[in-house]
């Protein structure tokens, strides 16, 4: 078994897969940070996904346009997001309650209408949806090794890249940034100051919508090429441990949502070791809980290392 | 002088048909510091409100010099040149005071990006002007409080207000601070700022204002130059009635030690030592005051004798019985009570009944509970009964919610509730704040009785003078550590005080020691 982790870890293929699965749970933590920032929970990262699986396939198998499926995909995952806005923001209902029945809603909704257009309950394969495309990077796929792990991923990929480096922008250099801020922290301070907290919440739920739709349209149109129920897997859940994970800035969300990729891939791997595929379906879930529980754990203990040691250091007065 | 606000005949009716404000008229001049009294209640925060746009008034109207406005939102108020500093800071405790300054108004560069080195540029150039000394580019959790409130007037004046409200400013400062507030307030109205200074402080009323007016029972009362007035009318015109202003306290008679408090300490979330090895001896019979600037320990000292915090070292006994760390319901069972300071949240359940509340602490015991837990209404009815007449709560029933009540009644619960149970220990915890005076009087006088039943009592009190009056001894609370103990409290004034509770003097190790009477 050693040699066989050792094959794996050391294989270029391998990594390929760890950064293709880590890029949706990327996206969808990136979203679950700002909104967290802002002091609302998105619980229905979920179902934002689904949708955007489903409309992404069905709007690019009838128009025949990849780009304007990955558009009508983003939309479903920004109502959905808007949606809850309406009625954690406007109606005054709780957000994560809300979160979870939309959710429910969505799950059943997206096979709904699946089978009313296909007449098929499971996967969207008789429609001819399109893929987004793979790209090959000039100059970084001649590197050795290393060309092989990141040329050649999907759009979506880079994407996900560049959405890291944009939540850091919006979040850091931008005055919204203090906005957010503000309003997670402080939110009678911040109305104090003339800001609308409604409005500074609803536009995190829409960046968040964004990309839980683009991670949505990779699943679909790019991780597989077809809807299958349930093909969020319960990532939109993930994404809010994976957001505390992070610690709340963009940069954490890398390494969150590593952790899930790097397990996620390593279970397609096992799956050729002969273990039962239900436990290793399991394996990424397990890993996260379990990386949040070690993370949680080592922040509380350096809290208190942290406090004894401050104390003790006024010793010497 | 020009008259630059001016509320005619306004009236506030809430929902439930409370009518906060009745045909009140109000007249600020330009330039005046203007002083607003009254009791809790009394509609001066409803008032204040009306003014700053944050509620609509039923009738009546607003004029801003001479001219009529309607306000929908604070924005608009703002937008007119009204500026509040509110007596809970809106501020962002992990932005500096330089982000939270231009917070809503943020300067930026050429590219659309945040432009933090002219935020911190600003800052200093408003810090200058107005003479409020403020680090712009420390964080606010770093910085103390009365540089908080410098931060907040800033803030109003960098939004372009004329007219400043500041709502019971002096809660959270020592007498020195105080002094310098007031010094740096007199100086903006030399500048030509408008203030409006809310308060209940008499004495500092007449330390600031030009003019004052008086509320009562949603009505002004009166308006008067402050050199035309005495403390006694302005007193006697917030309650309607004759207030004694004076306690009649006989001496104490220390017993033994009842509580044996050593080396406390506690560190917060920001890794801050809020307790610093804290250790004295309570003895039966003694109000031991605890004085200190809000913030400097003497909160977490009572959460960890109240079982809410754990202390990182030393111990807490209570005769044989070592309480170090213990649940609140162990500590309480060996006979220590606790106001909590915060009576919303720790100290009664609000949706929750008087009768629930009052017994919360007692509901197990066989005379309430009988066999097989169930709960025996009459004798609880019977008990709390009793305490709301002894107390004197205001309510229709017992079985009224808590949440229903004035903050005076709400207290008076609490105070029932902790007075009326089988303790010989009180820690006591801002008894009277937010209280009006004829309730404070009621309560001071129970203190004292339970001292006189031979009870020790702790008393922590962000008031002076409520410490300064119902306390035998003091102690002096600065950065975590007891700096001062005073075996007399009487004989001690409040400027001496403020030395210490600045941290400028500490009294050396020995005479410190002494409070542990040993």
């Amino acid at each position: 078994m050693m040699d066989f982790l050792a094959s794996v870890f050391g294989s270029s293929n391998y990594w390929f897969i760890v950064v293709r699965s880590t890029a949706p749970i990327l996206l969808v933590t990136l979203g679950a940070v700002v909104t967290e920032q802002a002091g609302i929970k998105n619980m229905a990262l979920e179902g934002s996904m689904l949708w955007a699986a489903l409309t992404g396939v069905l709007a690019s198998a009838w128009t025949g346009s990849p780009w304007i499926g990955l558009a009508a995909g983003i939309a479903a995952g920004v109502a959905i997001a808007l949606i809850l806005g309406l009625f954690a923001l406007k109606l005054d209902a709780n957000a994560v309650l809300v979160g979870i029945a939309l959710n429910l809603l969505s799950t059943g909704g997206t096979v709904f209408v699946l089978f009313s257009i296909t007449g098929d309950k499971g996967i969207s394969s008789s429609l001819p949806s399109k893929v987004l495309p793979m790209v090959s990077v000039p100059l970084l796929r001649d590197i050795p090794w290393l060309g092989k792990v990141l040329s050649g991923q999907n759009l979506v990929v880079y994407l996900s890249a560049a959405a890291v480096v944009v939540i850091h922008v919006i979040l850091n250099k931008m005055t919204i940034g203090r906005r957010i801020r503000a309003t997670g922290e402080n939110v009678e301070a911040a109305r104090a100051a003339g800001i609308d907290p409604d409005r500074i919440k609803f536009f995190t739920l829409v960046i968040s919508g964004i990309l839980a739709g683009l991670a949505g349209c990779f699943l679909s149109m790019g991780y597989t090429s077809n809807f299958t129920s349930g093909i969020s897997a319960g990532r939109g859940y993930v994404a809010n441990a994976a957001q505390v994970v992070a610690g709340g800035t963009a940069v954490g969300s890398i390494f969150a949502a590593l952790i899930f990729g790097v397990t996620d891939a390593l279970a397609t791997f096992l799956q050729s070791r002969g273990l039962p595929p239900e436990l290793i379906q399991a394996l990424p879930y397990a890993v996260t809980i379990l990386g949040f529980v070690v993370v949680t754990l080592i922040r509380d203990k350096r809290e208190a290392a942290r406090k004894l040691k401050l104390f003790a250091g006024k010793d010497d007065r | 002088m020009e008259t630059i606000l001016q509320a005619v005949d306004l009236c506030k009716v809430y929902g439930n048909g409370t009518a906060a404000n009745k045909f009140v008229n109000l007249t600020v001049r330009r330039g005046e510091i203007l002083g607003l009294v009254g009791e809790n209640g009394a509609g001066k925060s409803t008032l204040m409100k009306v003014v700053y746009g944050e509620e609509a008034p039923s009738s009546g109207s607003l004029l801003l010099d001479g001219k009529p406005v309607r306000f929908g939102s604070s924005r608009d108020a703002i937008a007119a040149g009204i500026g509040m500093v509110h007596q809970h800071f809106m501020l962002v405790p992990s932005l500096t005071l330089a982000e939270n300054l231009v917070l809503g108004r943020e300067p930026r560069k050429k590219s659309g990006m945040y432009d933090l080195d002219r935020a911190v540029r600003i800052a200093e150039e408003l810090s200058a002007k107005y003479n409020l000394r403020i680090i712009p580019w420390a964080r606010v959790v770093d910085v103390s409080v009365s540089m908080r409130q410098k931060l907040e007037i800033l803030k109003t004046l960098y939004r372009g207000a004329r007219i400043l409200i500041l709502d019971e400013p002096t809660s959270v400062l020592t007498p020195q601070e105080t002094d310098e507030l007031f010094a740096e307030l007199k100086a903006l109205r030399d500048k030509g700022q408008t203030i409006i200074f809310i308060s209940h402080k008499l004495g500092e009323v007449f330390q600031l204002c030009d003019r004052v007016t008086v509320m009562r029972d949603g009505a002004v009362i009166g308006t008067h130059d402050i050199g035309d007035v005495d403390r006694q009318t302005i007193s006697n015109e917030m309650v309607g009635r004759e207030v004694r202003l004076t306690l009649d306290k006989t001496p104490a008679a220390p017993g033994a030690t009842a509580l044996e408090v050593r080396d406390l300490s506690f560190v917060d979330d920001f890794g801050i030592t809020m307790v610093d090895r804290v250790s004295f001896s309570l003895r039966k019979g003694e109000v031991l005051g605890v004085v200190g600037v809000d913030g400097n320990g003497q909160s977490e000292l009572v959460r960890i004798l109240t079982g809410h915090a754990r202390t990182l070292t030393g111990s807490v006994r209570k005769g044989e019985e070592d309480l170090t760390n213990a649940p609140p319901r162990r500590i309480r069972k060996a006979g220590v009570a606790h106001v909590a300071e915060d009576r919303m949240t720790v100290g009664a359940a609000l949706p929750a009944s008087i009768a629930d509340n009052l017994l919360a602490d007692r509901y197990s015991e066989p005379a309430f509970t009988g066999g097989g837990g169930f709960l025996r209404r009459s004798a609880i009815q019977a008990e709390a009964k009793g305490i709301v007449e002894r107390f004197d709560i205001r309510c229709s029933s017992p079985n009224q919610s808590v949440a229903s009540l004035s903050g005076g009644n709400m207290q008076k619960v609490v105070i029932g509730r902790e007075f009326t149970a089988a303790a010989d220990v009180l820690v006591v915890s801002q008894p009277t704040r937010g209280v009006d005076i004829g309730a404070i009087e009621f309560i001071h006088r129970t203190i004292l009785s339970m001292r006189d039943e031979g009870k020790a009592i702790l008393l922590v009190s962000s008031d002076l003078g409520e410490v300064l009056s119902l306390s035998d001894s003091l102690i002096v609370m600065h950065a975590g550590r007891i700096v001062a103990w005073f075996p007399e409290a009487s004989a001690v004034t409040d400027k001496e005080l403020g030395l210490y509770m600045l941290g400028l003097k500490t009294q050396d190790e020995k005479e410190i020691r002494k409070v542990l009477h040993a």
